[in-house]
C-alpha cells in the first residue's frame, strides 16, 4: 500500500485518470447541450464508434491526424443530423430510436472495419505537446519538469481541447442567446414557442452540436489508443449519458463525474500492478468505476432536477 | 540381370530416401518439437490446404475473425485443413450467438464449432435438438454429457511457461508486466503458466486482470501502469492486448503474445507466440464424426501433440543461449519433467 502513496505513482495515477477522462468528457459535454434542450441522445456509444472508425482509418489511409479528428468530427454532425430529423421533425420516441442509432453505429463500424481494414493495424499514436511538428521544443522543458510536467504536460492537444471546452460549453449554455434558447426548450418549449424561439431549429442545432461532439470523442479515443477494432467504445457513451445526469446538467460538475469515473478506474489498475488488490479480486475491483459512479446518481438523484422536457417531443 | 535390376532399385530406394530425409531438413522452419521460426518480413496469412472433409462447417465466435488472437487461431486452423467455414464473429452477447448455432443447425450445417466458453449454456438447450448436427466447443474440459458435442482445450499454460522462461531471461532481474483480460479460461491458464516459468528463473510478475476481453482502453492503461512501475517485458492475452502491444512498441519493450501470432501487431518487439493449432484436435474429431462419432470426447491441445506451437519471430535477435533454453525446457514439459500448472 504505502507503494502508492509515492509521489511518482501518485502522479502516474492521476495523468492515467485524466487521459481515460477525455473521451467520456468530450461525448458527455455534447449530450450535455442535446439533454438540456430536452433530447436524450442513447446513441452516443454508437456515434462515438463510427467516429473513431472514421478517424482511425482515415489516419490509417492519410497518416494525418488532423484529417483523422475532422473525418471524426463530420460523421457526428453527419449522425447528428440523422437523429435530429427521426427526433425533432418524425418526433420518434427518443429512447428508442436512440438505441437504433447505437446499434447501426456498432454495426456499421465493425462492418466497415471488416471490410476496409480486417487483422486490427496500429496507427502512429497522437503526439504529445513535446512531439508536435514546430512547437514541439517550446514544450519540452515543461514536459521534463519532475510530476508537474507528466501530469500537466505530457498529453495530447485532444486532452486539452475537451478541459477547454467545459468553460467554452458553459459560455455557450449561460451566456449566448443560443443557450438561452436551448435552456427554454429544453424546460418549456411550449413556452419559448409563444415567445418566438423556434424550438425544432434549437433542438436541431443542439442534437448536431452534441453529436459532433460525440464524434470527435471516438475519434479521440481510436487516435489515442492507435487502433480500433469491434467494439472499440466498449459502453463510453452509455456512461457519458449516466455522467450528464450524475454532472446534474452543468459541463463543471460533469467533468467532475468523467475525472472521477477516470480516477477510479486509473486507482484499480493500479493498486492491481502493484499487487495491491490480490489477483482474487480483480472482479470485485473492476466493477468499482460502475459502482461509484451509481452510488454517486442515487444520492444526487433527489437533489438535482433535470430539464422539465427532457425525452418529451415538442408539437404545436 | 534380374539380381542386378533388384540392387539398383535398393541403391535406388536408398538414395531417394536419403534425399527425402534431407529435403525435408531443409524445407521445414520447425526448429525443435513445437517450435517454428517465422520468416523476418514474411506474410503471415496461413494459406488454404487440401480439404480434408466434405462436411460442411460452420464457426461462430465472439471476436471479430481476424482478431490477432482466439477467434483467428480457430479460422487459421480450419484454414490449415482446407476448410472455408461459415462464419458468424463479434458474438460477444451470448443469446446472438445461441440464435447462430441454432440457425446453422437449422440450415444443415455437418459441423457447428461454438467458439467460446460462454456459448456451453446454449449447446446445453440446442445440442440436443439437432441429434444429427455435431457440436464441437471449446475453450472447455467436458462435453456436459451431450452424445453430439465435441470438446476442445488448450493446455495454455504450457507455452505460457515456455515464454514465462524466456521472458525471465530477457528481464535480467526487472519485473514482467502482466495484462491480463477475465480471470477464467485460457487466459488464465496461459498466465499462471507464464507467472510459474518467470518465476522458476528468477523473475517475478505483475499480473493484472482488467475485467473484459475486449476493452483495448482499459489493457492500454494497465499496460502503461505496468511500464510506470519500469517493468522490462509485457505479455498478454485476448484481442484487447493490442493496445498492451501498443505500449509495449512505444515504450521498446519485449512482448510475447498467445493464441495467435502477434507479430502483426508487432513485428520488431514480439519475442515470441504461442499459437494455437486447433487444426490438431479438429481433424481427429472430423475423422471420428465421418465414422459416425458425434461427440462425447474431449481433447486438448499441447506441446506434444503440436496444438501448441511456440513461433519465434525471426525479427527478433533472440540470444542463440535463450533460445536454446526455450527448447530444452519445450522438451523437458514434453517428458514430463516440468510441471506448468
Amino acid at each position: 500500500m504505502s507503494d502508492f502513496f509515492s509521489l511518482s505513482v501518485i502522479v502516474a495515477t492521476l495523468a492515467t485518470a485524466i487521459r481515460f477522462a477525455v473521451p467520456y468528457l468530450l461525448a458527455a459535454l455534447g449530450e450535455t447541450i442535446g439533454q438540456r434542450s430536452g433530447v436524450l441522445n442513447l446513441g452516443v456509444d454508437g456515434i462515438m464508434l463510427l467516429g473513431a472508425f472514421g478517424a482511425y482509418y482515415t489516419v490509417l489511409e492519410t497518416d494525418s491526424h488532423l484529417f483523422g479528428i475532422f473525418v471524426g468530427l463530420a460523421i457526428g454532425v453527419v449522425m447528428g443530423v440523422v437523429y435530429a430529423v427521426v427526433t425533432v421533425f418524425l418526433h420518434a420516441q427518443q429512447g428508442i430510436s436512440g438505441i437504433g442509432i447505437f446499434l447501426f453505429g456498432l454495426g456499421f463500424s465493425d462492418l466497415l472495419f471488416q471490410e476496409l481494414v480486417g487483422t486490427p493495424k496500429p496507427i502512429k499514436p497522437l503526439p504529445t505537446l513535446d512531439e508536435l511538428p514546430l512547437v514541439g521544443p517550446i514544450f519540452e522543458p515543461l514536459v521534463d519538469l519532475e510530476y508537474v510536467g507528466t501530469l500537466l504536460f505530457d498529453h495530447n492537444l485532444l486532452t486539452y481541447l475537451a478541459f477547454a471546452l467545459v468553460p467554452v460549453v458553459t459560455w455557450l449554455l449561460m451566456k449566448t442567446t443560443f443557450g438561452l434558447n436551448v435552456r427554454a426548450v429544453g424546460e418549456n418549449p411550449q413556452a419559448a414557442d409563444s415567445l418566438g424561439v423556434s424550438v425544432t431549429r434549437t433542438r436541431f442545432t443542439a442534437i448536431v452540436l452534441g453529436s459532433s461532439m460525440a464524434g470527435l470523442a471516438g475519434a479521440t479515443l481510436s487516435l489515442q489508443l492507435a487502433i480500433f477494432q469491434h467494439n472499440l467504445t466498449n459502453g463510453i457513451g452509455f456512461i457519458a449519458v449516466a455522467l450528464v445526469y450524475f454532472g446534474a446538467w452543468r459541463p463543471r460538475w460533469v467533468m467532475a463525474g468523467a475525472l472521477l469515473y477516470g480516477l477510479v478506474t486509473a486507482t484499480r489498475l493500479k493498486w492491481q500492478s502493484l499487487d495491491i488488490i490480490p489477483q482474487g479480486a480483480s472482479d470485485i475491483a473492476a466493477m468499482a468505476p460502475a459502482v461509484i459512479t451509481i452510488l454517486a446518481l442515487v444520492l444526487l438523484a433527489n437533489r438535482v432536477r433535470g430539464p422539465a422536457a427532457l425525452t418529451k417531443p415538442f408539437t404545436r | 540381370m534380374k539380381r542386378m535390376r533388384t540392387t539398383q532399385l535398393v541403391k535406388l530406394l536408398a538414395v531417394a530416401f536419403a534425399l527425402t530425409l534431407a529435403a525435408a531438413a531443409c524445407g521445414s522452419d520447425d526448429d525443435a518439437t513445437g517450435t517454428a521460426t517465422s520468416e523476418c518480413g514474411s506474410d503471415l496469412a496461413v494459406e488454404l490446404g487440401d480439404s480434408v472433409t466434405d462436411l460442411s462447417v460452420a464457426v461462430v465466435a465472439p471476436s471479430a475473425k481476424d482478431d490477432v488472437a482466439f477467434t483467428q487461431s480457430m479460422i487459421d486452423s480450419l484454414a490449415r485443413l482446407g476448410i472455408e467455414p461459415q462464419i458468424t464473429d463479434g458474438t460477444f452477447v451470448v443469446e446472438e450467438a445461441a440464435a447462430a448455432i441454432r440457425a446453422y443447425a437449422e440450415d444443415g450445417i455437418d459441423i457447428v464449432i461454438a467458439h467460446g466458453t460462454q456459448y456451453g449454456g446454449s449447446l446445453v438447450e440446442i445440442a440436443p435438438d439437432f441429434p444429427e448436427t455435431s457440436f464441437l466447443w471449446g475453450t472447455a474440459e467436458d462435453t456436459q454429457g451431450i452424445e453430439n458435442v465435441y470438446a476442445y482445450f488448450p493446455e495454455a499454460d504450457q507455452g505460457g511457461y515456455v515464454n514465462g522462461v524466456i521472458a525471465a531471461k530477457l528481464a535480467d532481474g526487472a519485473d514482467i508486466g502482466v495484462v491480463g483480460p477475465v480471470e477464467a479460461g485460457d487466459a488464465v491458464a496461459y498466465i499462471e503458466g507464464f507467472a510459474l516459468g518467470a518465476e522458476a528463473n528468477g523473475a517475478s510478475t505483475s499480473i493484472v486482470y482488467t475485467g473484459s476481453f475486449s476493452d483495448v482502453a482499459l489493457a492500454t492503461e494497465t499496460a502503461q501502469a505496468h511500464a510506470d512501475n519500469g517493468v522490462a517485458i509485457l505479455t498478454g492475452t485476448s484481442q484487447s492486448a493490442v493496445g498492451a502491444v501498443n505500449v509495449a512498441t512505444a515504450n521498446d519493450l519485449p512482448w510475447f503474445g498467445t493464441q495467435s501470432n502477434t507479430e502483426a501487431w508487432s513485428s520488431d518487439l514480439t519475442v515470441a507466440s504461442q499459437v494455437y493449432h486447433w487444426d490438431v484436435v479438429i481433424s481427429t474429431m472430423i475423422e471420428q464424426i465421418e465414422d459416425g462419432t458425434l461427440g462425447g470426447e474431449a481433447m486438448g491441445l499441447t506441446l506434444e501433440n503440436g496444438g501448441l506451437v511456440m513461433e519465434f519471430n525471426g525479427c527478433f535477435d533472440l540470444d542463440s543461449d535463450v533460445r536454446a533454453d526455450a527448447e530444452a525446457t519445450i522438451d523437458d514439459i514434453i517428458a514430463g519433467d516440468i510441471k506448468t500448472n
